[in-house]
């Protein structure tokens, strides 16, 4: 479709600002002023918005369709949180109002909400304490490795090294590198499970922590997380969980149970907040008790009368992550989710997660090849090796699926799994959504050994086909810069 | 159970055809030692009764205030048209466009977003966004650290100290040299900042407008900044670029900013969107997410996520950052919400914030002991008063007349005990700020 | 696949050619054929003196990042600017036009690591059986 500006009829406006009440304009001087507007478009509202609501029809979410994308937890996102996010008297709050005198006094409720979501999170993952500063999942990965950091300055110790298994995402080696420390990729063994043997080895008195998910991105609880977590608080060592993959354990364990020092959560994937096309997410990091001294600027404090404050005088803080309070519109939402899941709630989601992953994985474990067959949790993970032996590969197996209305899962994803194909079909899809994606995997299985060759035409129901990524990348073409330009 | 749509009948089938004859039997694999009991969470509740209790809380914030609080932070007027377009729910519930076929909407809007943004600021590249503005900043310095090799950095006092603040704690452990030089009447200290500059140095980084502010023109600063082969990298405010030289004119490498102003709710502080513009040249080691224009087999325009192997899921520890996504529905918000004022309109805004804030300024000057803080500096819409008494005072008089009059600087600098950084925006009038002028009088 | 028998090879897949005391240095086509599609090489500056097992360049294909070694210690006397904006002569001819860069090097005596043709076949067949 034409981009937005070369659909710009000059002399055309759509929104026109308030007039100015004052009579005397204000000239600046020439000097600091811009020589001509920036070319923007020139369209009228209708214009505007038939032009996005056009893009948004060449589009796919959770509510166009089933949204198996593993590793992302695509849930509904309920209508009501966003109704929740826009009250007037969240949407319309100023973040500099605590900070002005008895500022606390004016926001008590927007405190009382971060208050709730904190007792909420420790709660659910059984850790001491939350901050809700970290703006995504990644951004709570650097937090929580930064509060690694923090810790072993403060207690004299020199460890520079991180341990990763090599099925962890990608966020995980580069949050440690970005934060100072040097990464040592830990090998799976044949169970899909990092090797204990390979651990033993790595660990010396220069481990400063292991960041591990849980359960993994194979969608496999690590049954030996316990030894694990002692092995490395042997050598002082803090134990990382990356809670993309929360959703399998709500109500059925949680990461401070299993001996896990620090955790983030993605309030987008467990807590349904919707993902917006790529953000904005939320990702608060918890941790256990000796660990809260290192939280970020600021926490939320309830006083003894009930009433709420935000306490800035941390001096072991690893300092502000975020600008403010963190991705609060992000976190109303998550909290309102969670009040009308409550307890039992809470726990149905783990366990139809888990019951809708386990249903997929058996019904087309002799469709396609299972690496690991065995009891999953919230996701399982296929191979397209055997197809991928007639032509067809992970990726033709995701064009064709988006022609029969159904977004792919992850591909090529974890890196440990050739031809990976990462199904993570969450809660709250019913049996006949899953019904027919089985029927529709069974049916391409069975398309890749009849006609292969039919899957280079898909897909074909998009208003492009497979684009040209060589092309783009060789010579980027990043902008549509204007003519004066 | 809510969302959930299982019958009974629907887990008995599914469960046979797993083979097990419980959900339990599901967890069978974690060691019962390592299970939770019952979570001490309450009951669920109905949506009506969570409504009702979300709607209570919401009542507790003070959002009746006039607002002449600013900071970086601004109270804008969103237009009808940007939530009905940003609600629709093909943008609100996708993820990012990992298959590109069927994601052009979402793609083709990160690329009109990054063409707007670098029209806005003058620029040739933008990246798909980041999460905010400060952010932003710091992934602009790691940016230049890793274009030149260099490892000491000069931020001058006039960027948001809020950001300053999130810079340090995110350089720590880095051995980055951090070298915050102090303003000179309001503006960037030419004298000292070239001083420090050396061959060593990786960037100097400037606001325009800057916290208080103050406009500047930093064309000259540029040239001696790139003489020493550094960057510059200016952060700035998305409206005030309605009227004022932009960062590209005046040779900046590096933009960034806070786009909240760009139709976004001031919620409390996020989500925010964090843009960053820079030169084709250091194109590779941005950060972030970055959408190019390319064709499909049959020769059709299409758009992809490109460049990608700057990027955490390729490069793994070698990336030009951990970021994973983008702010993408802010980025969009931003988009839809320049589309709608468009070329002129953004001028328009731009000028009426100008001269409400100018007004506003001359009520206030007016005012006996009250004084201009930079004499002789240009302002866009902020402005710093000098008052006669501590500015703390002031705001809590005016909060008692449900006037936020503004910030006060003590907060972040010393010496400032006495002076307030007003904001005023279009939403303002003339007869708030007439009646913020009177208060202020009162009080002192 | 193609390995010319004139040439030495790195077990990181480069290729290396000695003459008049000049390395010149490639990525082998097996290299260039699991890497995929160019996009884009990271050229080193001129004059820059590497130790053997430095990274010398980074390339990048749309899917993947990697980088190629220095197989001999040396100073970069030359560098293939054609790849910058055809950075597919390395998939088109690996050993011709796609060549990398080139070091001021000694004659090749006594570097035993580096394999010949016969030896870096059975290296990669060794690798298929992995």
């Amino acid at each position: 479709m034409k981009l937005i500006f070369d659909k710009s009829v000059p002399g055309r406006q759509a929104v026109r600002p308030t007039c100015s009440d004052i009579d005397t304009p204000v000239e600046l001087a020439p000097h600091l002023l811009r020589d001509r507007p920036a070319e923007l478009p020139e369209l009228s509202e209708l214009d505007v918005v038939r032009h996005f609501t056009a893009l948004s029809r060449q589009n796919f979410g959770v509510d166009s369709g089933f949204y198996p994308l593993g590793s992302c937890t695509m849930k509904y996102n309920p209508k009501i949180a966003d109704k929740v996010a826009r009250l007037p008297g969240f949407a319309d709050l100023h973040p500099l109002l605590p900070q002005l005198p008895g500022g606390a006094g004016l926001v008590r409720g927007a405190l009382a909400v971060l208050h709730k979501c904190d007792l909420l999170l420790r709660e659910i993952c059984g850790m001491a304490e939350f901050t809700l500063q970290p703006l995504a999942g990644a951004h709570g990965e650097l937090t929580g490795v930064m509060m690694m950091a923090a810790y072993h300055r403060d207690r004299g110790n020199d460890k520079r090294t991180v341990l990763i298994p090599d099925s962890g995402h990608g966020t995980n080696p580069a949050s440690a590198a970005i934060a100072g420390f040097a990464i040592k990729t830990i090998p799976s063994d044949q169970n899909g499970l990092m090797s204990m043997d390979a651990l033993a080895e790595a660990v010396d008195d220069n481990v400063a922590g292991v960041m591990l998910t849980c359960p993994n991105t194979l969608g496999l609880f690590n049954p030996h997380i316990h030894d694990i977590c002692r092995m490395i608080h042997d050598v002082d060592g803090l134990m990382y969980c990356d809670g993309a993959n929360l959703n399998a354990m709500l109500g059925r364990c949680r990461p401070g149970d299993l001996g896990f020092d620090i955790v983030h959560v993605n309030l987008h994937k467990t807590f349904a907040t919707p993902h917006g096309g790529g953000g904005p997410g939320a990702g608060p990091v918890g941790v256990v008790e000796r660990l809260v001294d290192y939280l970020p600027i600021s926490v939320v404090r309830m006083r003894d009368d009930g009433s709420y404050t935000l306490d800035y005088d941390r001096p072991k803080s690893v300092g502000y992550t975020a600008p403010f309070y963190g991705s609060f519109g992000v976190i109303t939402r998550a909290v309102a989710y969670m009040l009308m899941l409550g307890r039992d709630g809470l726990k149905a989601v783990a366990d139809h997660a888990t019951l809708n992953a386990n249903y997929i994985r058996c019904k087309l474990r002799d469709h396609y090849d299972l690496p690991h067959d065995r009891i999953c949790k919230h996701e399982c993970v296929f191979s397209a090796s055997r197809q991928a032996a007639n032509g067809v590969r992970a990726m033709d197996i995701a064009k064709a699926l988006i022609d029969r209305g159904i977004h792919p899962p992850t591909v090529y994803f974890p890196l440990t799994v050739k031809e990976a194909m990462m199904v993570e079909p969450t809660e709250t899809e019913s049996k006949e959504t899953l019904d027919t994606f089985i029927d529709t995997m069974i049916e391409l299985a069975q398309l890749a050994e009849t006609d292969p060759q039919a899957f280079a035409a898909m897909p074909a129901t998009t208003p492009v086909c497979r684009l040209d990524e060589v092309r783009a990348a060789r010579t980027p073409d990043l902008a549509s810069l204007s003519d004066h330009a | 159970m809510p969302f959930i749509p299982h019958t009974d009948a629907d887990r008995a089938e599914m469960l046979a055809a797993i083979g097990v004859d419980s959900i339990d039997a599901l967890f069978a694999d974690i060691p019962p030692e390592l299970r939770c009991g019952e979570l001490n969470v309450a009951p669920g509740q109905s949506e009506q009764e969570v409504f009702a209790r979300m709607q209570q809380l919401a009542s507790r914030n003070a959002t009746d205030l006039t607002l002449f609080l600013g900071g970086g932070f601004y109270d804008h007027y969103v237009p009808a048209a940007v939530d009905a377009v940003i609600t629709r729910s093909e943008f609100y519930t996708a993820y990012t466009p990992y298959q590109p076929e069927a994601s052009q909407g979402t793609l083709q809007t990160i690329y009109e977003y990054q063409s707007a943004l670098c029209r806005l600021t003058d620029m040739e590249v933008a990246n798909a966004s980041l999460y905010d503005g400060g952010t932003a900043l710091y992934e602009a310095v790691m940016m230049a650290l890793r274009i030149t090799g260099r490892n000491r950095v000069i931020v001058d006092e006039g960027v948001s100290p809020i950001y300053r603040t999130m810079l340090r704690s995110y350089t720590t452990n880095l051995g980055i040299e951090l070298n915050e030089i102090p303003t000179s009447r309001g503006r960037a200290d030419r004298e000292q900042i070239h001083e420090v500059l050396g061959d060593n140095t990786a960037a100097v980084v400037l606001a325009n407008p800057n916290f208080f502010g103050c406009l500047d023109d930093l064309t000259e600063l540029g040239e001696a900044i790139h003489e020493h082969g550094a960057l510059m990298i200016v952060s700035t405010y998305p409206i005030a670029l309605g009227l004022v030289k932009t960062p590209g004119a005046m040779g900046a490498d590096i933009v960034t900013g806070e786009g909240q102003s760009l139709g976004l709710p001031l919620s409390f502080g996020g989500p925010y969107l964090g843009f960053m513009t820079s030169l084709t040249k250091h194109v590779r080691k941005m950060p972030g997410r970055i959408c190019g224009r390319t064709v499909d087999a049959k020769g059709r325009e299409g758009f992809v996520l490109t460049l990608q192997a700057r990027e955490q899921h390729i490069r793994r520890e070698k990336a030009t950052s951990n970021i994973c996504t983008n702010q993408n529905l802010c980025a969009l918000t931003a988009l839809v919400y320049l589309s709608l004022l468009g070329k002129q309109g953004l001028v328009q805004l731009a000028q009426v914030c100008a001269d409400k804030a100018h007004y506003a300024y001359e009520r206030l000057i007016a005012i006996r002991n009250v004084r201009m803080r930079f004499p002789g500096r240009w302002f866009f819409n902020e402005f710093v008063l000098e008052l006669p008494s501590p500015a703390k005072v002031v705001i809590s008089h005016l909060l008692e007349r449900g006037i936020a009059a503004g910030f006060p600087l003590s907060r972040y600098y010393d010496g400032m005990d006495n002076c307030l950084l007003l904001a005023v925006t279009e939403t303002r009038t003339k007869e708030q700020i007439d009646r913020l002028a009177s208060a202020v009088e009162a009080s002192l | 696949m193609n390995i010319p028998d004139d040439l030495n090879y790195t077990e990181q897949h480069e290729w290396v050619r000695f003459a008049d005391g000049v390395a010149t240095v490639g990525i082998s086509d097996f290299a260039q054929d699991a890497f995929g599609d160019l996009v884009f090489v990271d050229l080193p500056p001129l004059d820059k003196e590497f130790v053997r097992g430095d990274e010398v360049i980074a390339m990048e294909s749309t899917k993947a990042a990697a980088s190629v070694y220095a197989p001999v210690s040396g100073k970069v006397v030359e560098v293939n600017e054609r790849l910058v904006d055809d950075p597919g002569l390395v998939n088109s001819d690996c050993y011709g036009e796609g060549w990398m860069f080139k070091l001021a090097a000694p004659d090749p005596a006594g570097l035993d690591d580096l394999m010949d043709a016969a030896g870096y076949e059975a290296f990669l067949t060794g690798l298929e059986e992995d």
